[in-house]
């Protein structure tokens, strides 16, 4: 078993229309030293599906209806709350989406910093550890190759640029020495210049340490640069998971490759032609394949229930078209 | 025949106080460029470079510290002559969301800029619904108001409210950034139809390189107020003459391996 596994995950949102099954059959495994993309357009779940590992759902309207959260052998939905709430920030850390507005303008970095500290080790937040904590902290924002760490340290979110930032988080998440890294979206805020730093600075730390690495991201590119392993996410389900390189070479549902034909390539050439229909709604969603009433290439078994089709080592596809015959 | 032309074009902000002692930023500094009538010109770089400064006081938002935007042969710089200049040049703005008001329909966000340039003959309704059209929305959107609509569909109102004034240079600050890659296909794919329908001509602006690519006919590349790099599109992507756009090249997440050996090598 692998050290995150997330096994046939529903999440459901109670609406003033009806419920809404907004995550449907999820399957995840990360293992240790793995990086893993799961990628897909906004509204699909894929934030939702990082607070359900992470047991932060807004509870009510989201709730978990069924499904099992695995954390290196243990049944995390089943554990006490206390030992449940042990593993996050600690075993299991997330670096947030916004760099803007994740840092509380109020209080200074290393305040914040302190927080999660004394959150992860309670012996941290007494008077006598208080220069530990400063040279954890430190050491934290040194990592993270900030130039001049004691400014860093005494300076209040605002006076930081959005890169600055975001190297904070990634300090902060890190902190506590984590096994599981949940990113979202990192950098997608940021110039691709500082983005492109600030991934790469990530992607060291994650191999340094040897982290299982969750990365949610819409961006194909950054996933293709960053993970070993790619999850495609439409409409709450996961409809294709392959290693990297061999969806990039060749992308197989018909979700992903019109995903694909839709990033505008630096090459040039013809323009990419869009996917026609919208997102099907989540109260009334389509009985069998969501994705059925977009695709150019829906049979009539479409609208009965995908299982999902091993096609070669590790990869497997949603979509009848794969059906072994 | 030369539509707009951009000339040394200057704009400083005071830094700190008024009584401050800081140089003023030079959020644009000598910038001049072209357009011809009926092309596309894309101007990219990241947040800070100026690019969206340029387009305001190209729409008459602001005033430039120094420098010359002559638009057919008039110099705005100082303020438009007149409004029936001001309906010639439109502008899209980058986020679908906040750019209307919420407590109006489409329909009447749609007929504000025919009522303010007295256009839209005798049925301004049946005008709305033809612009609705044009953009490939029902008519029937008119009745909707912002929160009903998509990102998608509120940015496709967001140009027909533009077309609305009839305009011949649209200058478009970022119109897809806020959308998904999927989306995004489809609005420029309608940006791309209008330009051709109705002999429009676009200042385009993006910090998306690749979009650019597929978009504009020349490409303009600022970087801290200064225009680093303008030339043919091909040209830019084939060989950029500056530094900074080699950087900025090598910095874009590619999807193919093709892209990745067009990218020019990192610079440490």
């Amino acid at each position: 078993m692998k050290l995150l596994q997330v096994e046939h995950l529903d999440v459901t949102l109670t609406t003033e229309r009806g419920a809404a099954r907004v995550l449907d059959d999820v399957n995840i495994a990360v293992g240790a030293g793995e990086r893993v993309g799961l990628v897909g357009e906004s509204g699909c779940g894929k934030s939702l599906t990082l607070r359900a590992i992470l047991d932060i759902l807004r509870t009510p309207p989201a709730r978990v209806t069924a499904g099992r959260i695995w954390f290196d052998g243990q049944d995390t939905r089943v554990l006490p709350a206390v030992e449940r709430e042990a593993l996050r920030g600690r075993e299991m850390a997330m670096v947030f989406q916004d760099p803007m507005t994740a840092l509380n303008p109020v209080f200074s970095v290393a305040t914040q910093m302190g927080d999660v500290l004394r959150w992860g080790d309670r012996r941290a937040g007494t008077r006598r550890g208080r220069i530990a904590r400063c040279a954890r902290i430190r050491d934290a924002l040194d990592r993270v190759r900030l130039p001049d760490p004691d400014r860093v340290m005494r300076a209040y979110p605002s006076m930081l640029s959005g890169g600055m930032r975001q190297r904070v988080l990634i300090a902060m998440a890190l902190l506590n020495a984590p096994r599981v890294l949940l990113a979202d979206e990192p950098g997608t805020a940021l110039d691709v210049t500082t983005q492109d730093e600030v991934l790469r600075l990530l992607n060291d730390l994650v191999q340094a340490d040897g982290l299982a690495l969750l990365l949610v991201t819409h961006n194909l590119g950054v996933v293709r640069g960053m993970t070993d392993r790619v999850l495609v996410m439409y409409s709450g389900g996961i409809v294709e998971t392959a290693p990297t390189a061999a969806i990039f070479a060749e992308p197989l549902h018909p979700y992903t490759r019109a995903l694909f034909d839709c990033v505008p390539k630096l090459t040039g050439g013809a323009l990419p032609k869009g996917i026609d229909g919208v997102v099907p709604d989540y109260l009334d969603p389509p009985p069998g394949c969501r994705f059925a009433p977009r695709c150019r290439h829906r049979m009539p078994v479409c609208d009965t229930p995908v299982p999902r089709f091993p096609v070669g080592p590790d990869r497997e596809v949603a979509c009848f078209l794969y059906r072994p015959t | 025949m030369i539509l707009l032309r951009i000339e040394d074009l200057q704009r400083h902000f005071a830094a700190g106080g008024w009584l401050s002692r800081r140089p003023p930023v030079r959020a644009v500094d000598g910038v001049t460029f072209e357009i011809a009538r009926g092309e596309v010109l894309g101007l990219a770089g990241e947040s800070g470079s100026g690019k969206s400064t340029i387009a305001r006081m190209v729409v008459g938002l602001d005033r430039p510290t120094a420098g010359r935007i002559v638009f057919d042969g008039t110099d705005l710089a100082g303020g438009f002559p007149n409004r029936a200049f001001r309906k010639r040049i439109q502008i899209v703005s980058q986020n679908p969301g906040s750019s209307f008001n919420p407590r109006r329909s489409i329909g009447a966000s749609l007929a504000l800029p025919l009522e303010v340039h007295g256009l839209g003959g005798p049925d301004r309704r049946a005008r709305v619904g033809e612009l609705l059209e044009r953009v490939e929305l029902p008519a029937s959107f008119a009745d909707r108001y912002p929160h009903q609509l998509s990102g998608g569909q509120r940015q496709r109102a967001a140009i027909a409210r533009a077309l609305a004034a009839e305009p011949e240079l649209l200058v478009l600050d970022e119109p897809t950034s806020a959308l998904d890659v999927s989306v995004q296909a489809k609005i420029v794919e309608l940006l791309l139809r209008l330009v051709r329908e109705l002999g429009l001509t676009y200042l385009f602006i993006s910090h998306d390189l690749a979009l650019m690519r597929q978009f504009a006919s020349r490409v303009g590349v600022l970087h801290l107020g200064r225009l680093v790099e303008l030339d043919a599109t091909d040209r830019v992507f084939a060989a950029p003459s500056d530094p900074y756009t080699r950087r900025l090249l090598a910095a874009i997440p590619v999807v193919t391996e093709a892209e990745e050996r067009l990218k020019p090598a990192r610079v440490a």
